[in-house]
């Protein structure tokens, strides 16, 4: 029981003590780091466009976390949300320009929503079934297959997708588009947050309902926990990983609904930046439980933009450092756990 | 000859709160063979780790010939004769014989040349004396587990041990092996050594031993001269109540035949051969026992039985159940035809140790109607059935629904896989694996009445044991497994009439199995 309190409180105290060592760097730069966070908070949880931007960014953050931690229930390592986060965008971009304009905005968003969920599902599930048939571990493939979808997305762009001149592709329709907050209820003005952010806190509880509550998530945590035991218990493990593979690469590809959908509107090289990656760590620090992810998610969401409103006084680098000694420590603290 | 040799005064070791050794004061008598028995979890490893400085004691005293010592690793025990075989070896595959003995104590300068022919030499007439017969050139990964064990032993020796702690030494040797093992320590008596041998089997203990000590919940309850005690006496002393050393075996009521199986062979993944033409049936109401020395096709029959083989493994022949063919069905379909498996290793393969307790009473029968609910399980069912398994089976818990199974003692884990496989809904036949292996004396009494009452509920039992008096006593029949096939099964008539001559019949057994 004693350890369980301690567990809930590594997060928390993983980020105070970055906090400080942070602050020793932002001291190293010859700036006040009571003033830089001050700053950091007025523009950013002090005005509704710095919400706006934190609420939008955990929202992708929230889809690529859950990329990561559902595998690991059955102790995968998915590497891979970056390409099938990519892959997700590129295809929701191209459905999206390939719908007639007069569809019902209904059936656009499921249509385009649809094709980003498979074509991230897809890559995944390919990384499963090396795994399953095999035998390929699985951070070997997802990593691998990073890069292939981020050639075969550079390919088809620089062939003849991409409106002439310029990296990006051709806007999506209008009927496609998500709605922003700002122009349905004028709150977080001006930001991107969309109704994206809805479907991310949905998937977190429906997936926790299906992890902790169900009977095919019961099989898949003791498929996760001891694999040769649910065995023995008739439980096919195999299964269970493409099902977690196949859930991770669609939560992946949903980020991208956020990002095409929801903001640009296209798909453009470097769109994805590194998200997918980002979503190892949030996972990792809400111990891959799905709704704790809301909460890291906004963590890091607080941090990638804080970084970037302060980055003008000091660099932005400062607190991608956070982020790293955030999760270092909390590797640190969990190990120390476990050895007392 | 009454000099001791070994003294330990108000020795304690404590855990955290636990106190795993508790004012424990000993005499090991010069060049003798000293028993000490318990229950698993008595401390009986505890104490024998703090004799050869693995642990060292939160307070208390060990002296060596009248000497203090206080050791603080095991390079420092050796140095004063003392020497330990543990239950699980620590040889390196990969080198012979004589290379493992030499580890750690290789007698040669730094770059210059190990002596292993000279050491071999040494080694062979050491072997010799002691009647422990080893090629000192062989491959450890090519030897046998008794022979892995000899090597154990002559590592000790060839270290000029003189007090050898030998933790439960037979756990893994046949009858025949165990026979030599305890000619060997007789013989290393003769030349003066003294034998310290921890172990949980009784018999054994009176056997070789000459004087006993029994350990129960840290403490050390009683020593006394082996001569002068019984195997009843030990029991209660290790458990403190009485035991009933003999299980009841009421005469079966033997019903239709409910598993028939017919020329199951098997070959593994690599073409092996591990099962040879096996035919038996087992009918309902009788236990059919397996007789055999561990890798004969144990497992690989079980697998099979169980629907869990090696995909890649050819499996010929016909498993029928009822009537209908359940040979090459999944583990799922053949439990929903009412068959339930207790592997061997339970707590590897039969629970999920970061489950709860409830969670691990449905484990494997999560699919039953009765527990589930649309989109989920019918939790107000699962506590019912969780509260009525616990109170009838006495499963010692703090906390029904958060309680991790892994937080339970051994014994109460091994309950909880009991009572969710014998209680399941048309159970018809019942796959049990060593049912009592690492299990407290005083639980073995329970879970052997448990399997007779299983039996006399009309349920067909294969039993498959290491323990000839296990397999002897609970029994219809009697099948010997050798290489993969049955070399002998005795019939109901003549299982009955060994029991009257047990020795005979064990012995009888054992030739039919080596």
């Amino acid at each position: 029981m004693r350890a369980g309190i301690f567990k809930i409180a590594i997060p928390p105290l993983a980020v105070v003590l970055s906090l400080c060592i942070s602050a020793l760097l932002i001291m190293a730069a010859g700036k006040n780091p009571l003033f830089i966070y001050q700053k950091m908070f007025t523009m950013t949880l002090g005005s509704e466009y710095g919400t706006g931007q934190i609420v939008f960014r955990a929202t992708s953050l929230v889809f690529a976390g859950l990329a990561v931690a559902i595998p690991f229930k059955l102790k995968l390592f998915n590497i891979g949300g970056e390409g099938q986060m990519l892959a997700g965008a590129f295809s929701a971009a191209l459905a999206g320009t390939l719908l007639p304009p007069q569809t019902h905005p209904v059936l656009a968003v499921f249509f385009c929503t649809l094709s980003a969920i498979t074509a991230g599902a897809s890559v995944a599930l390919l990384s499963g079934w090396l795994k399953v048939s095999f035998g390929v571990n699985e951070v070997i493939s997802t990593i691998m297959l990073n890069f292939i979808v981020q050639a075969c997305a550079g390919f088809l762009l620089t062939g003849n997708l991409s409106v002439p001149s310029t990296a990006h592709t051709y806007e999506i329709v209008p009927s496609a588009q998500i709605p922003q907050f700002d122009t349905v209820f004028g709150i977080w003005q001006k930001s991107p947050a969309n109704f994206s952010t809805l479907f991310a806190l949905a998937a977190c509880f429906g997936l926790w309902f299906l992890v902790f509550k169900t009977i095919p998530g019961y099989e898949m945590r003791a498929a996760g926990l001891h694999p040769e035991a649910a065995r023995y218990a008739g439980i096919d493990t195999n299964f269970h990983i493409l099902k977690a593979m196949g859930i991770g690469g669609a939560m992946a590809g949903l980020a991208a609904a956020n990002l095409v959908l929801g903001y640009k509107h296209y798909y453009e090289s470097g769109l994805t930046d590194g998200i997918g990656f980002m979503g190892i760590a949030v996972a990792l620090l809400a111990f891959a439980h799905p709704v704790w992810i809301i909460g890291s998610a906004m963590l890091f969401g607080f941090l990638q933009y804080g970084g970037l409103s302060v980055n003008a006084y000091v660099p932005k680098d400062i607190f991608l450092m956070v982020q790293a000694v955030t999760i270092l420590m909390i590797l640190i603290l969990t190990k120390f756990l476990h050895r007392n | 000859m009454n000099r001791s040799v070994l003294s330990v005064s108000g020795l304690s070791k404590k855990f955290g709160t636990f106190w795993a050794n508790r004012n424990i004061s000993l005499e090991i008598e010069n060049g003798s063979i000293h028993a000490i028995v318990g229950e698993n979890g008595a401390g009986k490893s505890t104490l024998t780790r703090m004799l050869y400085g693995l642990l060292s004691p939160t307070s208390g005293f060990i002296s060596a010939r009248g000497k203090s010592v206080r050791f603080s690793s095991p390079r420092q025990a050796i140095a004063e004769g003392i020497g330990m075989v543990h239950q699980h070896f620590m040889l390196v595959p990969e080198l012979t014989v004589t290379e493992n003995i030499m580890l750690g104590d290789e007698r040669s300068h730094l770059f210059a040349p190990l002596k292993k022919r000279g050491t071999a030499e040494t080694i062979r007439k050491i072997a010799d004396t002691h009647a422990l017969s080893i090629d000192p050139d062989a491959l450890v990964s090519d030897l046998s587990v008794g022979e892995e064990q000899r090597v154990e032993i002559l590592k000790l020796l060839y270290r000029n041990a003189d007090i050898l702690i030998l933790d439960e030494p037979t756990a893994v040797l046949t009858p025949l092996e165990t026979e030599k093992l305890f000619a060997t320590l007789k013989s290393l008596q003769k030349e003066g050594k003294t034998v310290i041998l921890i172990t949980h089997k009784l018999d054994e203990a009176i056997s070789v031993s000459d004087r006993v000590s029994v350990m129960r919940r840290g403490e050390l309850i009683a020593t006394e001269p082996t001569p002068s005690v019984t195997k009843a006496d030990l029991a209660r002393l290790m458990v403190g109540r009485d035991v009933l050393l003999r299980v009841e075996h009421p005469e079966e009521n033997i019903g239709r035949p409910v598993l028939e199986v017919s020329n199951l062979s098997m070959n593994d993944w690599k073409g092996v051969q591990r099962l040879n033409g096996l035919s038996f049936e087992i009918r309902a109401g009788e236990i059919y026992g397996i007789a055999g020395v561990e890798g004969n096709g144990q497992s690989e029959l079980l697998a099979s039985l169980w629907g869990i083989a090696d995909r890649r493994s050819v499996i010929d022949g016909s498993v029928m159940l009822d009537g209908t063919s359940i040979k090459g069905l999944h583990a799922d379909k053949i439990a929903a035809m009412g068959v339930s498996h207790i592997p061997e290793d339970r707590l590897k393969h039969a629970v999920v140790p970061d489950f709860t307790i409830a969670e691990n009473l449905i484990f494997g029968r999560h699919r039953e109607k009765k527990f589930a609910r649309t989109g989920g399980f019918n939790i107000p069912a699962i506590r019912e059935y969780t509260d009525t398994v616990i109170s009838e089976y006495m499963i010692r818990h703090d906390d029904r629904d958060n309680q991790k199974l892994a937080s339970l003692s051994g014994g109460n884990q091994q309950k909880v896989v009991l009572a969710r496989e014998i209680r399941r809904p048309d159970l018809k036949l019942l796959l049990l694996a060593q049912p009592t292996r690492g299990v407290d004396i005083g639980a073995i009494e329970m879970i052997h009445r448990q399997i007779i009452e299983t039996r006399d509920k009309g349920i067909a039992i294969l039993l498959v044991s290491a323990e000839l008096d296990e397999l002897v006593s609970l029994s219809t029949r009697i099948g010997c497994l050798y290489k993969g096939s049955l070399r002998r099964e005795f019939t109901a008539e003549e299982v009955r009439y060994g029991r009257s001559s047990e020795k005979d019949f064990k012995k009888e057994i054992g030739l039919s199995i080596t």
